[in-house]
């Protein structure tokens, strides 16, 4: 043990190797999907849709493969932090109703910008509570996490019912961010656009927050180890306690995204894309944040190509793309080791 | 250590005593005098329904909480006693209702078409659970309450989408074999007042086969297969060193209880004569499963029977009491949204998280305490 320890001190630390397969399959599904498609430009349009589809997916399932990462909880109340960031859209657009109308691109994205920061301050809250309230109680036990966080779930879309009331209510998008940009023949519809921009901005913003600080050190160490990160002093539950209200935050802010993608608001629609989101937990490999990343493009991705190709197919081809990856590799792409 | 005669002996003793209850229930008797009673009120008013109250609405609340009963107690088989949770369960409850509900509208309403109807959906959600228990029960329990949520929504869209076989939304109606139908008459004169006709013939079928089925899910969870399983529940590291193959007892778990899942939904869509993704394959309905478990007890069966019958009673009748509630309250803010009669689901929801922390053992837990 000591030899092994005075060589580790001489050379230089082991850099962690990166895994290059998985992040191929997308380049390669892309080419794979390219002559099936047929025209170059349509195949560019699915593409980017595509993209914006998987990173609000991404938005609303990093939060979950974080905390499950960290703190080893399953939140399948997960989908109602996504819901609940998605009205509290209605906070903003009620007394702001005129920016959503004005023709003007900076008040418009100014509106969504706030919407999406009331929203993540609304479900960080929320999530505190619901910490403290729900999950703290069951740690370290999965059969009562996914009972109680399934009950959490169904009490709170029945509050959201009776505050807001049990019919869907239809938001409008931010009138500059309507439409499409058309280039040749190619077609972007700008609010995806917007979608891959926030998409990437806190997808890049975690990697440096994980990789780059010392709060993210502490969050990877505390996923290998809690007990040695304790056990040097750090309190590993007041991370954990911020590592889930960070969560809930991150589902507010896909809510607001996927709120005004859908168009319109349902207490239910957490939990309908909650499917989507452990397919692609799964996929990545859960409590992994870079295949969450992968995987929710690749789920996108191919929905988007077999819609095209072969509708019929579209309905089942996410369950296919897991059954796949589950064969190849059983614990997702990026296994987290501990677990 | 497993066997040791001081553990053997009593069972043996108790068994040979209780003679015929115990036969019948496996030798795992309600262990509380009021749970007795409620279990034999429960029994016996489902028994009577016909009887004892007219017009369709009761008959129809008794037929669904007899199919609950089935349905719940099947989960409980995964739930309580293997400790895994599935969210798939509504998939097979939707595979017997399709199988009766397309094998009797393209076969015709036979009670041959009604057999193949049903062999067809058992033998696809054996094949079903076993692919889908194969796949995920291997890795991490908790992968399988995943996939089975995805593979169930999955099902559910591929049944709403496929129209030409399953209907779509609007599913499917069919007429039921001659004997079943309202205008059958078995006798000439009404029998205590209540016409002896193919409704009742209905009702007394979906009794009898559910009263069938639950027994003999009793009986397995009180088999030594049954023990495994628990073994598995408490402690799956040290039931695999004592040489049970854990995927393989799990995966028999799963397909067990998706097979009287399947029987549940072909009774179901029997009574109704129709089957659709509202009434068998929709996600509220595997949450009300949940509910219905949690809340009567898991692991014990019994609290299937509590379960089902508190909760379609309230689901048929709290909602009237909280309409009363909620005009008594009006004018005060938000109070009065909170006990609409549409908010059943939130106190249902809340006794839930309740249950799953103050009492694990649900209704019944509770009642087996207080008689100790």
């Amino acid at each position: 043990m000591s030899d092994m320890t005075a060589d580790t001190a001489a050379v230089e630390l082991p850099r962690a190797r990166t895994d290059w397969l998985p992040l191929l399959l997308v380049p390669a599904l892309g080419l794979l999907a390219l002559p099936f498609v047929g025209s170059p430009s349509t195949w560019v349009t699915l593409t980017v849709a595509g993209l914006a589809m998987g990173m609000m997916i991404f938005l609303m399932a990093s939060g979950l493969t974080l905390v499950f990462g960290l703190m080893d909880i399953i939140n399948f109340g997960h989908g109602v932090f996504i819901s609940l960031g998605a009205y509290a859209t209605l906070l903003v657009l009620g007394p702001l109703a005129g920016w959503a109308t004005a023709d003007s691109l900076g008040l418009n994205l100014a509106l969504l910008l706030l919407c999406i920061l009331v929203a993540m301050a609304v479900t960080g809250v929320v999530g505190a509570v619901f910490e403290r309230v729900i999950v703290r109680p069951v740690y370290g036990s999965h059969l009562k996490q996914i009972l109680v966080t399934m009950g959490g779930l169904i009490v709170a879309e029945q509050l959201i019912h009776a505050i807001w009331g049990a019919s869907p209510i239809p938001i409008p998008l931010p009138q500059s961010l309507r439409g499409a940009f058309v280039v040749g023949d190619i077609v972007m519809e700008r609010y995806r656009v917007v979608a891959v921009a926030i998409g990437l901005l806190v997808f890049v913003g975690m990697q440096l927050l994980l990789n780059r600080t010392r709060l993210g050190l502490l969050i990877r160490a505390g996923v290998e180890n809690p007990e040695m990160v304790e056990a040097l002093g750090y309190r590993i539950r007041r991370l954990f306690v911020s590592v889930f209200i960070a969560g809930s935050a991150l589902a507010g802010l896909g809510g607001v995204m996927w709120a005004f993608y859908r168009q319109t608001l349902t207490a239910g629609m957490g939990m309908e894309v909650m499917v989507l989101v452990f397919i692609v937990i799964i996929i990545g490999g859960l409590g992994s944040v870079g295949g969450c990343f992968v995987g929710s493009i690749l789920v996108a991705l191919v929905a988007n190509y077999v819609g095209f190709i072969e509708p019929k197919l579209a309905l089942i081809s996410n369950i296919l793309v897991m059954a796949l990856v589950l064969i190849w590799r059983p614990q997702g792409l990026f296994p987290v080791a501990r677990r | 250590m497993s066997t040791s005669p001081a553990l053997a002996l009593p069972f043996d003793e108790t068994r040979r005593r209780g003679g015929f209850w115990n036969a019948i229930l496996s030798s795992d008797r309600p262990r509380s005098k009021v749970l007795s009673a409620i279990l034999l009120a429960i029994l016996l008013l489902l028994a009577a329904t016909p009887f004892l109250f007219s017009g369709s609405q009761p008959l129809s609340t008794a037929a669904k909480i007899c199919v609950f009963v089935v349905l719940v107690a099947s989960y409980d088989l995964l739930l309580g006693y293997s400790g895994i949770v599935s969210f798939a369960h509504t998939m097979f409850f939707g595979i017997g209702g399709y199988g009766i509900a397309i094998a009797l509208e393209r076969l015709g309403p036979t009670w041959g078409s009604a057999a193949v109807g049903l062999a067809a959906a058992l033998g696809l959600s054996a094949v079903l659970a076993v692919a889908i228990g194969l796949l995920s029960l291997r890795v991490r329990a908790i992968f399988f309450s995943m996939i089975t949520l995805a593979v169930a929504s999955a099902a559910a869209v591929l049944a709403s989408q496929l129209s030409d076989v399953t209907g779509g939304e609007d599913g499917l109606s069919f007429q039921l074999p001659p004997a079943l139908r309202p205008a059958f008459r078995l006798l000439s004169e009404p029998l205590f007042g209540t016409p002896v006709n193919g409704r009742l013939i209905a009702y007394y079928l979906v009794f009898s086969v559910s009263l069938v089925v639950f027994l003999v899910l009793l009986r397995i969870v009180n088999s030594p297969f049954g023990r495994v399983l628990q073994a598995i529940r408490e402690n799956e590291f040290r039931a695999e060193a004592l040489g049970y193959r854990v995927v393989a007892y799990r995966t028999a778990a799963s397909v067990i209880s998706a097979l009287a899942a399947t029987v549940a939904g072909a009774l179901m869509a029997l009574w109704l004569r129709y089957n659709g993704p509202d009434t068998t394959l929709s996600f509220s309905i595997m949450i009300d499963i949940l509910l219905m478990v949690v809340i009567g007890g898991m692991g014990t069966m019994y609290g299937a029977v509590v379960g089902a019958a508190l909760f379609v009673l309230a689901q048929s009748y709290l909602q009237v009491l909280m309409a009363a509630g909620s005009a008594a309250l009006a004018g005060l803010p938000i109070l009065p949204n909170l006990i609409h009669p549409d908010r059943w689901l939130l106190w249902l929801g809340a006794l839930f998280v309740i249950s799953v922390y103050a009492f694990p053992g649900g209704i019944v837990g509770r009642l087996r305490q207080a008689g100790q």
